[in-house]
């Protein structure tokens, strides 16, 4: 260990994966609804895009989650993205490419990408 | 990039209930499943809540499943990390709440709680040394390397009031002032990490989950004094904490946090491991030193004091691991953060290790200034079935009793030594009515007397005459004028010993005598254990009017001390009666008593 920039470094590149240990009521949550019928229609990759998107982007205030069924399985996969102090967003029939733009605009941007919402689908 | 990671405790109380077999488990399935790239499971140090282990939590949910078993994983991995589906059933029970799950935080056994010491265990791999840097591991070394004097560091340390947490509470900055003072071509920095006191193991613990936070501070002590070099004295029985230490140092010499120009200053320091035996003695610092040097562990007079002439013959200074598991933190957050948890006097917090008659067993920090009653009832969960809480015993076979009158004392070197206790480095062992209070001082005397190093005649005799006197107090040949010697006793033994295991001593002796005096006269003159824990005291009667005369006693009487016909009134012979206690638990209509 030469500097305190080196530390720096492996500091900033190990703390994504340990982020996920911190429990914080603050954080935005996204849900990736992943029972049977999630996973059957491609829940896992919508999962793991978000996840290593927002590790890519150093989002230490998004906790990626999953949940059991959503209810609402004719629309999976189904993702929930809770800001806290705002409405619960829903988007639905989701796919990895759809993931990263929901982490580009909303999770970053805090723009819902209302294309995507269940109340734009079901119009 | 893993989505979700698996914490399985790897401390030794989760261990010895075969954590490791459900961690290859969960590999297994996850593999199975083809989740393996996407679930990280990694084994941590001890959680604390030993007595519910193994211990599993699962993240980002914070799940926290306790008694896990092999048979639960492939459920848990199914339903709980393919499908997103927590297994309630086998969560930890206070956590569970109507319709959601309760963060860990906030159950009745870590609300109270505060982390400081312990702030990583169960928290980080303990053999990834990155997984500490990023919870600013070696950032206070860094800081102090680059930015700080050594005059700074101590400065720092003494302003913080951290005291040793090894017994003593002698401050730690003055400790390291003293050997930085004096001039040397070589000092050291030890650790004492002999942790004797039975039923204590807050240092196993830190050591078994947090490893490099002890490198880190000795660094920084090797620093403050002007030592490159540094011993860490372990037990042998501590093969986990050994291990992981070993990974510990070399990872950090593989990173160049130990060994020459750390952080690219003049700065070296290195480590070196020396396994104790296990003698409670050789947690004394002088016979810990004379070990080091690889000579028999006995005591020798201070002064001169090891900041004087210590390891070798140099000027050392020696501290507990908890108190070293501090330094980081103090000078990362500063001292005014650290100062301003705890009491006037006693700044910080402290890690026990509840046990004896308590629903939560485990391990706790706790800020300095807390009550026994909330250690107690609150964190600890209260006393099993239902029973009465009688005294704890804090400091081990060194310390002493409290009372349910002191409940409400806040808990600090001061006031424990103000009630006829001492901190001790942290065993708790609370007492309920089906405790005697003599047996206790016999069983803390039996251990003294087994470890007395035998150098000098109080403390070698007059143990043994202590556990003389109570083993015929305890069997109903006591008297009266046995307690006035045994008290006088206690005095001569603690002012003539040469060093604190025979200084300290009697510690269990006198306390119990203080406060529980009438339990000890019971013994002696009445003849009469009121808790009914001496043998040869307590007496197995079956009441007449109540006993039907089923035989059930008397067939199950391993020695044939019952007699009486069918549907007669049966009776004990005393003389046979080993006291065994089979009778009391199957008569069926409570005919069957115990006084
Ligand atoms: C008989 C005896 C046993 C001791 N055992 C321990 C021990 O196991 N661990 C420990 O840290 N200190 C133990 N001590 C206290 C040490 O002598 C010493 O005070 C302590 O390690 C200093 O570190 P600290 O100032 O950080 O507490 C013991 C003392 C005596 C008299
Ligand atoms: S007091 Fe006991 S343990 Fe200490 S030196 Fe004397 S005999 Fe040994
Ligand atoms: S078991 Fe109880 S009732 Fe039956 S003979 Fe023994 S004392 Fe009497
Ligand atoms: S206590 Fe044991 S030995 Fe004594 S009478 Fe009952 S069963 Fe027999
Ligand atoms: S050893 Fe697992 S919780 Fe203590």
């Amino acid at each position: 260990m030469k500097s305190l920039a080196e530390l720096q470094a492996i500091r900033d590149k190990a703390r994504t994966q340990l982020n996920i240990r911190n429990e914080n009521e603050n954080n935005i949550r996204v849900l990736v609804g992943m029972a049977t019928c999630g996973i059957a229609a491609g829940a896992r990759p919508v999962l793991n895009a978000f996840v290593e998107e927002c590790a890519k982007r150093g989002l230490e205030n998004v906790t990626v989650t999953q949940t059991g069924c959503i209810g609402i399985c004719q629309y999976e996969p189904v993702v929930e993205v809770v800001v806290p102090g705002e409405e619960k967003v829903t988007y639905v029939k989701m796919d990895a490419e759809k993931a990263l733009k929901v982490v580009n605009d909303h999770l970053v941007n805090r723009n819902v990408v209302t294309e995507y919402t269940i109340g734009k689908y079901s119009e | 990039m893993y989505r979700s990671t698996v914490l399985v405790c790897g401390g030794t109380g989760c261990t010895s209930s075969h954590s490791d077999k459900i961690i290859d488990k969960l590999n297994e399935e996850l593999k199975a499943k083809g989740l393996d790239q996407e679930v990280n499971v990694i084994r941590t140090g001890c959680f604390g809540l030993c007595a519910l282990g193994p211990i599993m939590v699962v993240y980002p949910e914070g799940s926290f499943y306790s008694m896990v078993k092999v048979e639960d994983i492939p459920e848990i991995v199914e339903e709980h990390l393919l499908k997103g589906r927590i297994v309630t059933r086998l969560l930890y029970q206070e956590t569970v709440e109507e319709d959601t799950v309760k963060s860990l935080k906030n159950t009745q056994f870590y609300a109270k709680q505060k982390r400081v010491a312990l702030r990583n265990c169960g928290v980080i791999n303990p053999e990834v040394i990155d997984e500490y840097i990023a919870m600013d591991g070696y950032a206070a070394l860094g800081k102090v390397l680059t930015e700080m004097t050594p005059q700074e560091v101590i400065d720092t340390i003494l302003a913080s009031g951290l005291r040793g947490r090894g017994g003593g509470g002698f401050p730690t900055g003055r400790k390291w002032m003293f050997a930085a003072a004096n001039q040397a071509d070589q000092k050291y920095v030890c650790c004492n990490a002999d942790e004797g006191d039975p039923g204590a193991f807050m240092d196993r613990s830190v050591l078994e989950g947090d490893p490099h936070a002890l490198i880190e501070a000795m660094a920084i002590a090797g620093y403050a004094i002007g030592a490159s070099q540094g011993y860490i004295y372990v037990r042998a029985e501590y093969p986990i904490a050994v291990e992981r230490l070993n990974i510990a140092m070399k990872q950090a010499r593989e990173y160049g946090l130990l060994g020459d120009n750390i952080f690219g200053t003049d700065f070296c320091f290195d480590l070196h491991i020396r396994l104790g035996a296990g003698a409670f003695v050789c947690g004394e610092e002088t016979a810990l030193l004379t070990s080091i040097e690889g000579n028999r562990g006995e005591p020798r007079p201070r002064p001169p004091f090891p900041a004087v002439k210590g390891l070798y013959g140099k000027p050392s200074i020696i501290n507990n691991v908890e108190t070293y598991a501090n330094i980081p933190q103090i000078i990362l957050n500063g001292a005014e953060w650290f100062a301003s948890m705890g009491t006037e006097k006693s700044k910080g917090t402290k890690v026990f290790a509840l046990g004896g008659k308590i629903n939560n067993t485990g391990l706790v920090e706790i800020p300095m200034g807390t009550t026994l009653r909330e250690i107690v009832y609150e964190i600890g969960g209260g006393i099993p079935n239902g029973r009465k809480f009688k005294a704890a015993q804090t400091g081990g076979p060194s310390g002493g009793c409290i009372t349910e009158k002191n409940l409400d004392v806040p808990i600090d070197y001061d006031n424990l030594i103000a009630i006829g206790s001492m901190m001790g480095s942290g065993g708790l062992i609370v007492m309920d009515d089906t405790s005697c209070m003599v047996d206790i001082a016999k069983f803390f005397l039996e251990f003294t007397v087994d470890e007395s190093c035998g150098k000098c005649t109080p403390c070698r005799v007059g143990t043994r005459r202590l556990l003389e006197i109570l083993e015929k107090i305890t069997e109903g040949k006591g008297t009266l004028e046995d307690l006035d010697k045994l008290e006088a006793l206690c005095y001569y033994i603690k002012e003539n010993s040469l060093c604190g295991l025979g200084q300290t001593a009697p510690n269990p002796v006198l306390s119990t005598l203080k406060n529980f005096r009438e339990e000890y006269e019971a013994h002696v003159v009445e003849k009469r254990c009121p808790a009914g824990v001496c043998k040869n005291l307590v007496q197995i009667k079956i009441v007449p009017d109540k006993c039907k005369g089923c035989t059930l006693c008397a067939r199950n009487c391993p020695v044939n001390a019952i007699s009486g016909k069918v549907k007669e009134v049966h009776e004990i012979d005393q003389d046979k009666c080993i006291k065994c206690g089979v009778c009391l638990d199957n008569c069926k209509f409570g005919a069957i008593i115990k006084e």
